[in-house]
C-alpha cells in the first residue's frame, strides 16, 4: 500500500475519535436522577410515570387541541378511571407546584427551554 | 410475455383502483391519539347549536353602566389596560356612527347620537377572520363561538385586517407590564407580545357552566343563549323586539344582537 504508515495511524486516529463518545461514556459518571421532587400531598398523576415522563409535552399538545377545539375539557384516565379537568394552570400545575424544584430541574438538565409560562401563570408557591 | 393492450389496461385499471382505494382508507383514519385514556366533555358544560347576545341597549344610561361590565370582563381574561393606541379591546364602547355607520342618518334622535353602544367579537356565522388565518389559530366551533389557540397564532395580523368589526387587538407590547404582578384571575392565562386577541364569548366559562362574564355581570341587560332553540331567552328577545346588527350587508351574520 502506498504510504502506508500515514494511512493506517490516520485509520487509527479516526476510528478512536469516532467511537470517543462510546468509551469516554464508560469511564463517565454514572446517569443519576436530575432530582425533580415530587408533589407531597398527591401520590398518583394522571397516568403511570414511564407514560408521563416520555410523552407529557406531546399529551399537553393533545389536551390542548381536545379542550380549545373539541370542548372536550375532561380527561378520564386510562390508569384508574379518574376524570381530571384539561388544564395546565388549573390541573397539573395544582399539585406540581413547585416550578423550579419539578419542570426547571429536567428541563434545565435536558437543555429545553419551553416557553409555556409566558402566557400561562407560573405556580408562585415554590418561588 | 404478449399481453394484448386490452389486458393490459385491463389490469392496470384494477390496479390503480385497489392501490387508490387503500389509501383513501388510510387517509380516514384519524391520528393516532397520545394519550391512553379518553376525553369527554365536562358534566356541568352549558351547550347550544349555536350561541348568540342579544343586548338591550335601550336599559344602559350611558357609558358609567358599561364599566362593571368591561370591568368583570378584562378581570376574568387578564385583558391590561395600556394608555396608548395599542390598547387590547375584548369589550369597549363606541359611539353609533361608529358602531352602525350604515344606519347613520344627520337627523338621528339625540339619545341615539350621544349615547355609548358596547362593542365584542361578533362570533359570526361566515367569519372572515377564520378565513384568512394561515395557521387556523383562529377556527369556529361547532357551537358558533370564533375561539383562538394563541400557540400556533403567528402574529401575521391577517385576522385583523379581516374582521371588519375592529374586534380584534395585538399585543405589541408584553401584556404582563400593564397587568399588577399577580394577575388579576390567577386561573386563566394571560398573552404573550406578538399574538392576537378578542373576546371568546368566555368558552372557559360555559364550560364549567357559567353564563359570560359580561352577562353575568349585566344583571339581565344582556341575553346569551341558543339562537337555534326557539324558546330560548335570545329568541324570545328577538321576536319581541326590534333588533339590529353591525353591518349586516357584509353577510358575515353576526352573533351579536343588538336592541336600541
Amino acid at each position: 500500500m502506498y504510504n502506508a504508515k500515514a494511512v493506517i495511524a490516520g485509520i487509527v486516529i479516526f476510528v478512536v475519535l469516532a467511537s470517543s463518545p462510546f468509551w469516554l461514556g464508560y469511564r463517565g459518571k454514572n446517569y443519576t436522577s436530575t432530582g425533580v421532587v415530587l408533589p407531597k400531598d398527591e401520590k398518583s398523576c394522571i397516568e403511570d410515570t414511564e407514560f408521563m415522563r416520555a410523552q407529557h409535552m406531546r399529551l399537553l399538545n393533545e389536551w390542548r387541541d381536545e379542550a380549545l377545539r373539541n370542548e372536550n375539557r375532561v380527561y378520564v384516565s386510562a390508569k384508574d378511571g379518574r376524570k381530571w379537568t384539561i388544564s395546565l394552570q388549573n390541573t397539573c400545575v395544582k399539585c406540581h407546584n413547585n416550578y423550579q424544584e419539578f419542570c426547571e430541574k429536567c428541563h434545565v438538565a435536558n437543555s429545553v427551554y419551553p416557553y409555556c409560562w409566558t402566557c400561562h401563570i407560573i405556580p408562585t408557591e415554590g418561588k | 410475455m404478449n399481453t394484448s393492450r386490452r389486458n393490459f389496461l385491463k389490469v392496470a385499471g384494477l390496479s390503480a383502483f385497489a392501490l387508490t382505494s387503500g389509501m383513501a382508507a388510510l387517509g380516514g383514519t384519524a391520528q393516532a391519539q397520545i394519550a391512553p385514556g379518553r376525553y369527554e366533555k365536562g358534566a356541568k358544560a352549558l351547550t347550544a347549536k349555536r350561541w348568540a347576545m342579544v343586548i338591550d341597549t335601550r336599559k344602559f344610561n350611558g357609558p358609567e353602566d358599561y364599566k362593571p361590565l368591561i370591568e368583570a370582563c378584562h378581570k376574568v381574561h387578564n385583558v391590561p389596560d395600556i394608555p396608548t393606541d395599542q390598547n387590547i379591546k375584548w369589550f369597549w364602547l363606541d359611539k353609533y356612527q361608529h358602531v352602525f355607520p350604515d344606519d347613520m342618518n344627520p337627523h338621528l334622535n339625540e339619545r341615539t347620537k350621544k349615547a355609548s353602544f358596547p362593542l365584542l367579537c361578533n362570533h359570526c356565522t361566515n367569519p372572515p377572520c377564520v378565513r384568512v388565518c394561515p395557521t387556523q389559530a383562529t377556527y369556529k366551533m361547532a357551537d358558533g363561538i370564533i375561539a383562538m389557540d394563541y400557540h400556533r397564532c403567528i402574529g401575521c395580523r391577517f385576522c385583523m385586517a379581516g374582521c371588519p368589526y375592529g374586534a380584534r387587538s395585538f399585543n405589541f407590547v408584553d401584556p404582563r407590564k400593564y397587568l399588577p404582578a399577580e394577575a388579576p384571575n390567577p386561573a386563566y392565562p394571560t398573552r404573550m407580545i406578538g399574538v392576537v386577541e378578542k373576546c371568546t364569548f368566555c368558552a372557559e366559562r360555559l364550560a364549567e357552566g357559567k353564563m359570560p362574564a359580561c352577562v353575568e355581570a349585566s344583571g339581565g341587560k344582556i341575553l346569551f343563549g341558543d339562537l337555534e332553540d326557539p324558546n330560548s331567552t335570545v329568541r324570545q328577545a328577538l321576536a319581541a323586539n326590534f333588533s339590529i346588527r353591525r353591518k349586516p350587508n357584509l353577510g358575515t351574520q353576526p352573533g351579536v344582537y343588538y336592541l336600541i
